[in-house]
C-alpha cells in the first residue's frame, strides 16, 4: 500500500504495463515533456521516444494511428490532451476504431486505450471543461471508464490496457492532485464493477468521477437529517453495474443518479430509466444544465453539481409520493 | 510504344496482370447483375475502367504487405490475393463471407492476405495506413503498407495528418492516389486547389511519380520502383495514377452528369483492350488470350453461382464479435 496522487497513479498504471509488456506503447502530444499535466512524466525517460512517443497537433492521425497499429497487434494508449479535442478523432475512434472488429467479422481487434482528460477545471471554459461520457456510452464497441480516486485510475487504466478492444478511459482533471491509498497490486477485472461507497436504507445515490467526492459530502449532510445514503461510484460507465445498482434500488426504493455532464441526455437518464423499468421506483436525476460551461467564476457555478445541490435533489426524492404501480391480474 | 520495348515486353507478365484486370472486371459484372436482381442488397461502388491501378499496384506487394482500400475496393482486395468466392458471399450478404455478411462491399477486408478493409469513410484508410506502418516500424520486419485512395480524398484533413505523420516518422507507406477525376458526381479539378496530389505530397517532403492509370504495364513498372525504395527504408512514397471511372459512381447511378462523348472516349483508354493490343502487338494469338480471358471470367461465374446458393448467416451472429466486455445478449426467444 502506497499513498500517492490521481495523476501518480496513471502514470504508475502505464509504467507496469509497459514494463510487463512491449508490445505496450503510447502517443500524444507533449508526451516526452511528461504530457500537458504531467502524468507521463519521467516515462520517455524510462522507455524512449519510440515507445512515449511525442505526436503533431493532429489528433485525427493520433486516434488513427493507433487503431492501424492496434490492427497489426500493438496496444497503444492514446493521449487526448482534453477530452474536448477527442472531438477531432471522432470517426477515427466511433467509425473505425469501436467498428472494425465487428463488420470484418472478427478477423480483427482494436486493442487501444483513449485517455481523456474530462470535466471542469480552473475557468478554461467551453472548450477544455465538457463531460462527454455519455456519447461514447451510446457507441457499442467500446468500453467507457470513468475512475474517481487514486486507486481505481491505477486499476482501471492497468484493466484497460490489457483490454483487447477499445477503451475510452476519463481522467478528471480536478482529480490529478487527489492522494489517496493505492493497493500495491491492482484490483483484478475491476471492469463494470460499482464500488460501494457508503451504505445507507433511504435511497440509493449513484455517480462517477469527480462528483463522487460531491455526492460523499453529500451523503455527508443528509446523514445529519437521518437520511441514509446507498452510494456508488459507478466507476465504470459501459459496461456498468446494474446488478449491484438494481439491488441497492430494489432495499432503499429511491434511485438518484448524479453526475457533472449535461443532464439532457446523460448515462443518469439510462441508470434511471433502467431501474425504473426493472423495479417501478422512484429516480430522479441531477446534471448540469444543458449551458455552454462558461469562464468567469460566478457563471460556472451555475452548472456545479455539488454537494448540497445533490444533497437538495435527494430529499425532493424523498418527498415524492410513492405511487403505487398499476398491477394486472 | 517504341518497337523496342515490345520486343523486351515481358509477355507473361502482362499476361498475368490481364488476368487479374479480367477476373475484376467481371466480378464487378457479376455483382452489378446480382445486385439488378436484388441479390446485393447494399450499395457498390464499381471501378469498372480503373482495373489497371489493383492489378498494377497489388502485383507488387508481397502477401504479407498490408493493404488499405477504399469504399471502391473490389479490384484492389482481388489483386491482393483475398478469395473471390468469400468476397462475392459478402456482398449477397451471406454467412461464407469475409465477414461473415456484417461488412459487405465497403468493409470488404481479408486480414490473411494483409487486407485491412475497405473503407465506407473518404480518407480514413490514410491515419489507419500510417498506423500500420508504425506498428511495423516497432515490430521490426520488412513489410510495408500500401494505401490506395481516390482523388476526393485529397481534400479531407486525414490525408494531410497522415501524409505528413507518415513522413515524420519515416514509415514504410506507398500512398495510391487512385484518380477517376470525379469525387462521387462531381468533377474533382473544379474542387480541387493548386497543382494536384503529387505537388501536395512533395510539399510534404514526399517523392512519387504521376503515371497513366490505364497503362497496366506502367503503374506496375512505377509500382516496383517505389515499392523498392519504401521497403529499404527510405520512408513513405506517393504515387498518382490518372484513371478513368467508366461505370457510375455506385451501381444505380447512370452516371448522366457526364458528357455521353467523355465516357465514350474513356472507353477507347479501356486498359483491359491496352493490355490485350500491347500482348498482340508482342505476337501473343488472340485465340490465347479469348482462351486466358474466357478462363478469367469462367472461375468469377463458378464463384458468383456458389455465392448465390451460399447460406444466410444464422441471425445470431448479430449479436457476436462486438465486444469481449459489456457486450448485449441477445433476448431468449
Amino acid at each position: 500500500m502506497a499513498e500517492m496522487s490521481y495523476l501518480e497513479a496513471g502514470a504508475l498504471a502505464l509504467r507496469e504495463a509497459m514494463r510487463a509488456d512491449p508490445r505496450v506503447w503510447a502517443l500524444g502530444e507533449d508526451l516526452g515533456r511528461g504530457g500537458v499535466f504531467g502524468q507521463y512524466k519521467g516515462l520517455q525517460a524510462e522507455f524512449g521516444p519510440e515507445r512515449i512517443v511525442d505526436t503533431p497537433i493532429s489528433e485525427a492521425a493520433i486516434m488513427a494511428v493507433a487503431t492501424g497499429a492496434a490492427m497489426l497487434g500493438t496496444r497503444p494508449v492514446v493521449e487526448m490532451r482534453f477530452a474536448d479535442f477527442a472531438l477531432c478523432a471522432i470517426d477515427e475512434l466511433v467509425n473505425q476504431a469501436a467498428k472494425a472488429r465487428y463488420m470484418f467479422g472478427g478477423q480483427t481487434r482494436v486493442p487501444l486505450v483513449v485517455r481523456e482528460p474530462t470535466g471542469r477545471w480552473r475557468s478554461s471554459a467551453a472548450q477544455h471543461s465538457q463531460s462527454l461520457e455519455a456519447w461514447y456510452v451510446h457507441v457499442p464497441g467500446l468500453v467507457v471508464l470513468a475512475p474517481a480516486t487514486p486507486a481505481d485510475n491505477r486499476a482501471l487504466l492497468r484493466a484497460a490496457i490489457a483490454c483487447d478492444d477499445p477503451v475510452v478511459h476519463f481522467e478528471h482533471k480536478n482529480l490529478w492532485p487527489l492522494v489517496g491509498e493505492v493497493p500495491d497490486e491492482p484490483e483484478p477485472a475491476p471492469i463494470g464493477k460499482a464500488r460501494r461507497v457508503r451504505e445507507g436504507a433511504d435511497l440509493t445515490l449513484v455517480t462517477w468521477s469527480a462528483t463522487v467526492h460531491e455526492a460523499v459530502r453529500a451523503a455527508e449532510l443528509l446523514a445529519r437529517e437521518g437520511i441514509g445514503t446507498d452510494l456508488f461510484d459507478l466507476r465504470s460507465l459501459w459496461p456498468w453495474d446494474r446488478e449491484a445498482v438494481l439491488a441497492s434500488a430494489a432495499r432503499t426504493g429511491r434511485l438518484l443518479v448524479a453526475h457533472e455532464a449535461v443532464q439532457v441526455g446523460g448515462f443518469g437518464a439510462e441508470i434511471a430509466a433502467t431501474v425504473a423499468e426493472e423495479l417501478g421506483v422512484p429516480v430522479a436525476r441531477i446534471g448540469a444544465p444543458r449551458l455552454p460551461v462558461p469562464y468567469s467564476p460566478p457563471l460556472e457555478a451555475e452548472l456545479e453539481v455539488d454537494a448540497e445541490r445533490i444533497a437538495r435533489a435527494a430529499r425532493r426524492l424523498l418527498d415524492r409520493p410513492v405511487r403505487r404501480r398499476a398491477v394486472s391480474a | 510504344m517504341s518497337a523496342g520495348f515490345q520486343r523486351n515486353l515481358d509477355v507473361e507478365r502482362v499476361k498475368a496482370l490481364l488476368r487479374t484486370m479480367v477476373a475484376i472486371r467481371a466480378f464487378e459484372e457479376e455483382a452489378l447483375a446480382a445486385q439488378k436482381e436484388g441479390l446485393v442488397k447494399g450499395a457498390i461502388h464499381p471501378s469498372i475502367g480503373q482495373e489497371a491501378v489493383a492489378a498494377g499496384v497489388c502485383g507488387e506487394l508481397r502477401r504479407d504487405d498490408v493493404l488499405l482500400s477504399t469504399h471502391r475496393g473490389h479490384g484492389h482486395t482481388l489483386a491482393k490475393g483475398a478469395d473471390p468466392f468469400a468476397m462475392m458471399a459478402e456482398l449477397m450478404g451471406r454467412a461464407p463471407g469475409t465477414s461473415q455478411g456484417k461488412g459487405g462491399s465497403m468493409h470488404i477486408a481479408d486480414f490473411s492476405v494483409g487486407m485491412l478493409g475497405a473503407n465506407g469513410v473518404v480518407a480514413a484508410n490514410i491515419g489507419i495506413a500510417a498506423g500500420a506502418a508504425h506498428a511495423i516500424k516497432l515490430l521490426g520486419g520488412d513489410r510495408i503498407v500500401c494505401c490506395i485512395f481516390g482523388d476526393g480524398a485529397v481534400n479531407r484533413g486525414p490525408f494531410l495528418e497522415g501524409l505528413n505523420w507518415a513522413a515524420v516518422y519515416r514509415l514504410p507507406v506507398l500512398f495510391v492516389c487512385e484518380d477517376n477525376g470525379y469525387a462521387a458526381t462531381t468533377r474533382t479539378r473544379e474542387l480541387t486547389a493548386g497543382p494536384g496530389p503529387l505537388a501536395r505530397a512533395r510539399a510534404l517532403g514526399i517523392e512519387g511519380e504521376v503515371v497513366d492509370g490505364n497503362d497496366v504495364l506502367a503503374v506496375s513498372e512505377a509500382t516496383r520502383a517505389l515499392v523498392a525504395a519504401v521497403r529499404s527504408g527510405a520512408g513513405p512514397r506517393f504515387l498518382h495514377c490518372l484513371t478513368y471511372r467508366l461505370a457510375g459512381h455506385t451501381g444505380a447511378d447512370a452516371g448522366t452528369y457526364r458528357p455521353a462523348e467523355e465516357v465514350e472516349a474513356r472507353w477507347k483508354r479501356c486498359p483491359i483492350a491496352r493490355a490485350r493490343a500491347l500482348l498482340e502487338a508482342a505476337g501473343v494469338a488472340a485465340a490465347e488470350l479469348d482462351a486466358l480471358e474466357a478462363g478469367a471470367r469462367g472461375e468469377i461465374a463458378r464463384v458468383a453461382a456458389a455465392a448465390r446458393a451460399a447460406p444466410w448467416p444464422d441471425p445470431a451472429l448479430a449479436w457476436t464479435d462486438v465486444q469481449d466486455l459489456g457486450a448485449a445478449v441477445r433476448a431468449e426467444g
